[in-house]
């Protein structure tokens, strides 16, 4: 494997990357790219109730975004696990290293850090507010916007929508909070 | 294109392959986890504004995105069956209290758990089994979220 693909790639070939799915989506199937919508599917086929939002044919229309979704688990063995080490440490800046210590982090290898991201530690309130509680806003603002990152950020600021520029307006607010006052309380 | 073909390959609508939308998911997640927007670090960098690099991600898929959609409608450019591309209109677009109302509950949760949906998947597929929980809770918010749809502000 070149070396290259093997180092982490710089915002200026991953972003370009990532900004050519929109035009393959719509010329291959018609379609905006999005992801949040795989939640929406996975209700619908296992649990859906009596609730109308869940009451649709998942299969038709949500075929390709469960397809999408798994490929996106092995693309994340093979990126993670054979394109890189699990234990590859993420550059990022001194400033935010320092911060995220004086937070408690110690742990800087892999994606995420092990001190909050354990299976022993969901039951802690760390564990619940930042892995339960961050996954459950994350799954009910994105169905709530019509839309998450891929959806919002890059399909619909990329077809010049109002209506995306207020959702990543709104991201940004909610993440702000969460990093300058939510993840010092908990951690702190 | 091959010489041989003497007529267009025009598959019947309705033909997309669910093959083609994993191997297109997986081509995602090698991106996403080579270009590190599944970290964690990286969520807490970008909204310290500490680094270019997310926004670099952001942006340049944006212009990108934008050039090629302005592109496809100038030339008309159909979908691989030849249908017409609807893009989503204006009107759809409208901003409601919901985008802002939902964005900013979304951006609670990417603060806290680092990661959207496509890199909840990756995640677990690089091996972290405790994503599974952050994806469970994810579908759980969006289970919740049908169930208090009627009585949201839209």
């Amino acid at each position: 494997m070149p070396e290259a693909v093997m180092q982490p790639w710089p915002w200026y070939v991953a972003g370009p990357l990532i900004g050519l799915i929109v035009p393959f989506v719509y010329w291959y199937g018609g379609k905006k790219w999005g992801v949040s919508s795989t939640l929406q599917h996975m209700c619908a086929a296992t649990v859906p109730g009596r609730i109308e939002y869940f009451r649709y044919d998942w299969r038709k229309k949500g075929a390709w975004h469960l397809a999408m979704a798994s490929g996106m688990v092995l693309g994340g063995f093979i990126g993670g696990r054979i394109l890189s080490g699990p234990d590859d440490v993420v550059a990022i800046s001194e400033a935010t290293r320092s911060d995220l210590a004086g937070l408690g982090i110690t742990d800087f290898t892999g994606m995420l850090p092990t001190d909050v991201f354990a299976l022993d530690a969901i039951l802690t309130v760390p564990g619940i507010v930042i892995i339960v509680l961050g996954g459950f806003l994350v799954g009910f603002g994105a169905r709530y916007a019509d839309g998450c990152t891929s959806g919002h950020a890059i399909s619909g600021l990329a077809n010049l929508q109002a209506s995306s520029l207020v959702a990543v307006i709104g991201f940004f607010l909610g993440g702000l909070i969460s990093a300058h006052v939510l993840l010092p309380l908990v951690l702190g | 294109m091959t010489t041989t073909e003497t007529t267009p390959v025009e598959p019947e609508a309705g033909s997309e392959s669910l093959a083609v939308y994993f191997g297109l998911g997986a081509l995602i997640a090698v991106i996403f986890m080579k270009g590190e927007v599944v970290s964690w670090f990286r969520i807490q960098e970008m909204f310290r504004f500490q680094a270019i690099h997310m926004y670099g991600v952001i942006g340049s898929a944006v212009a990108v995105g934008a050039v090629s959609i302005a592109l496809m409608k100038r030339f008309g450019v159909r979908t691989i069956r030849g249908e017409d591309i609807e893009f989503p209109a204006r009107a759809a677009a409208r901003p409601r209290p919901n985008h802002i109302l939902g964005g900013t509950l979304f951006g609670l949760g990417w603060g806290l758990v680092g990661a959207c949906p496509g890199p909840l998947f990756a995640l677990i597929g690089s091996g972290l089994p405790v994503m599974v929980v952050a994806l469970l809770g994810a579908v759980g918010g969006a289970w919740v979220y049908g169930l208090l749809r009627p009585s949201l502000p839209h």
